[in-house]
């Protein structure tokens, strides 16, 4: 029963802070709504990959011209896109052009569909030009994720929810234990014969129930107020988050055996948690060099986001996500381990 | 006499610098024993390693007949670090019951325990405070109450009178005196105050890791022929050297 005592002593400490439950569970809120009016803007079409069923090549060689990969394919589908890889899908029969975007990153569609259409336009002026009778294009287009109503911020939503989750949980679980250190507790509670084990278990319990509340305030926010994508379960949101938070606190335990002050748990932000914002699919990681892919991929909120994003956005199961939770789950179990083995700066035993 | 803490030939040392060197000792059951000597003289090390939180590099410890480190051991042990260590967020009593529920003890003994412990040192009205509100003084008593929340009988207390006023000061040493009178608990206390050594059964005074005497005050005071503890100190060193 040394756990439940380790996990109430946690509930009673933290609830007496109320600014930093303020922290926990308001701050996020803050920052969500900011960024949504924040962020919406065009992106680049220029390296995307483009199937093109039956085009005209002079599209073809404008589309070519602006650094897109064209490739040709006897029939449209979205199973086509989805295991080809691609980023959109052109068909062109008579005078029709179908397009499907895969829309995984609304802004580049926006781009997309844009110089599609200029390309499509200069042909038509091209004809003109020549005296033959302009072809009547008309446009058609379809998602495979999403709608023409998808802005980036949903994109981006799901990211920030685990970022939110990752980033919070961190910080408070790491200067708890921190603390611990710094007055001597953790000395005085090694003196007592409960197993270090113990102490991390009851930690991660402790904290867990506060990452498991937040993640709940957070996503009923996203969905309810911000009108957030939510095309998956939610079940799947809170057990991605979950498994993030415990990632979170294993590491930020984990990482104030390396601090010897709060200032100095604070320092370890800049290092261990802005990069992974930036390397958790804010900025596709696609197209980019082999080596930047490779650090992704050490980093937890990389698989955390990718599981939310799949399931937020494009409404995927728990199939399609079990992957990265798997990944989660070693993190977190590694980090667990180490923690166990650091305690024993305290007692060898 | 029964033996309760033996150690024999230990050394420690931390890298290469040698903190220990073939320390030697035996405490007996209900005694009051001292440790004195200067800061880092090697005492905190030394009372870290008779809990079990650090092992020694050589040698051998024993409490209770029992190698050390050993964690069922803890349950017979009370310890006291230098600092308070108390979480200053919950009041007294939430820090009493979160230590006791460390122990092995059953639901009625917690409570008798806790009451009996926070009435030893003079807490019972205050138990409701955060310790954020508490002062100095009572942040060291109830420091000292955790130590005995599980009646253990070995009290283990790494300088408790540091930084308190003098009238607190006797009222620890008169708890501690009747511990080990009518509980026959064995304390050791590391000091560096001299007037203090008087009122333990045996001291050792350590320096620079090594035990240089030992020896009840009377016995320390007749060997060295001076008049003060201190002076044994002083020619006990100076022999060494």
């Amino acid at each position: 029963m040394r756990i439940r005592a380790l996990i109430r002593r946690i509930c009673e400490q933290l609830l007496r802070d109320k600014r930093t439950l303020a922290l926990l569970f308001l701050a996020p809120l803050l920052v969500l709504s900011l960024m949504y009016y924040l962020f919406n803007h065009t992106g680049n079409a220029a390296d995307a990959k483009i199937g093109a069923v039956n085009l005209n090549p002079k599209i073809v060689e404008m589309m070519q011209q602006q650094g897109m990969e064209v490739i040709s394919y006897e029939k449209a589908d979205k199973d086509i896109l989805v295991n080809e890889h691609l980023d959109a899908l052109l068909e062109m029969q008579d005078s029709k052009i179908h397009l499907i975007l895969k829309n995984s990153d609304p802004s580049q569609s926006k781009a997309l569909q844009m110089k599609i259409s200029q390309a499509a336009a200069a042909i038509s002026n091209f004809s003109q030009n020549q005296g033959n009778a302009a072809p009547n294009l008309t446009f058609t287009t379809d998602y495979v994720y999403g709608s023409a109503d998808t802005t980036y911020f949903d994109t981006l939503s799901p990211i920030l929810i685990g970022f939110f989750v990752f980033f919070f949980v961190f910080l408070i679980s790491g200067i708890g234990l921190l603390r611990e250190r710094t007055t001597g507790t953790m000395e005085r509670l090694m003196s007592t014969p409960v197993r270090r084990g113990e102490v991390i278990i009851g930690y991660l319990v402790g904290y867990g129930i506060f990452a498991f509340i937040q993640t709940v305030i957070i996503v009923i926010y996203a969905t309810m107020v911000l009108g957030m994508n939510m095309a998956g379960s939610i079940w799947y949101v809170l057990l991605t988050n979950l498994l993030l938070a415990f990632v979170a606190l294993s590491l930020g335990i984990l990482l104030s055996t390396f601090a010897s002050s709060e200032f100095q748990m604070v320092q370890f932000i800049p290092i261990v948690i802005i990069p992974q914002i930036f390397f958790a699919g804010i900025f596709p990681l696609d197209h980019m060099a082999a080596w930047v892919q490779v650090i992704a991929r050490i980093m937890p909120l990389y698989y955390g986001a990718d599981a939310l994003k799949d399931v937020m956005y494009k409404g995927l199961g728990f199939g399609d996500i079990a992957l990265d939770l798997g990944v989660l789950v070693l993190f977190a179990a590694l980090f667990i381990v180490l923690n166990i083995l650091a305690l024993k700066k305290y007692r060898k035993l | 006499m029964e033996t309760t803490v033996k150690l024999q030939q230990v050394s420690k040392s931390f890298g290469k610098k040698t903190v220990l060197s073939e320390v030697n000792l035996s405490i007996e059951k209900g005694q009051i024993y001292g440790m004195i000597g200067p800061s880092g003289a090697g005492k905190t090390t030394l009372v870290k390693m008779i809990v079990g939180m650090d092992t020694p590099n050589e040698g051998l410890i024993e409490v209770l007949n029992t190698k050390m480190p050993n964690l069922s051991m803890l349950q017979q042990i009370g310890y006291m670090a230098q600092s308070d260590a108390l979480y200053n967020e919950l009041t007294g009593g939430e820090n009493l019951r979160f230590f006791a529920s460390m122990f092995k003890m059953g639901r009625e003994e917690q409570k008798q325990r806790i009451s009996y412990a926070a009435g030893l040192v003079n807490l019972t009205h205050e138990l409701g405070k955060k310790v954020s509100a508490y002062s100095g003084g009572m942040k060291r008593r109830l420091s000292l109450a955790i130590a005995l929340i599980h009646d253990p009988s070995v009290l283990i207390l790494d300088e408790p009178t540091v930084g308190i006023d003098p009238e607190l000061r006797q009222s620890i040493w008169n708890e501690l005196t009747r511990l080990k009178n009518s509980e026959h608990k064995t304390i050791i206390v590391t000091t560096h105050v001299m007037d203090e050594a008087d009122k333990c059964d045996m001291l050792a005074m350590v320096r620079e890791g090594r035990i240089l005497t030992s020896g009840s005050p009377e016995q320390l005071k007749r060997q060295y022929q001076v008049e003060s503890l201190e002076d044994v100190f002083l020619q006990a060193g100076g022999q060494q050297s």
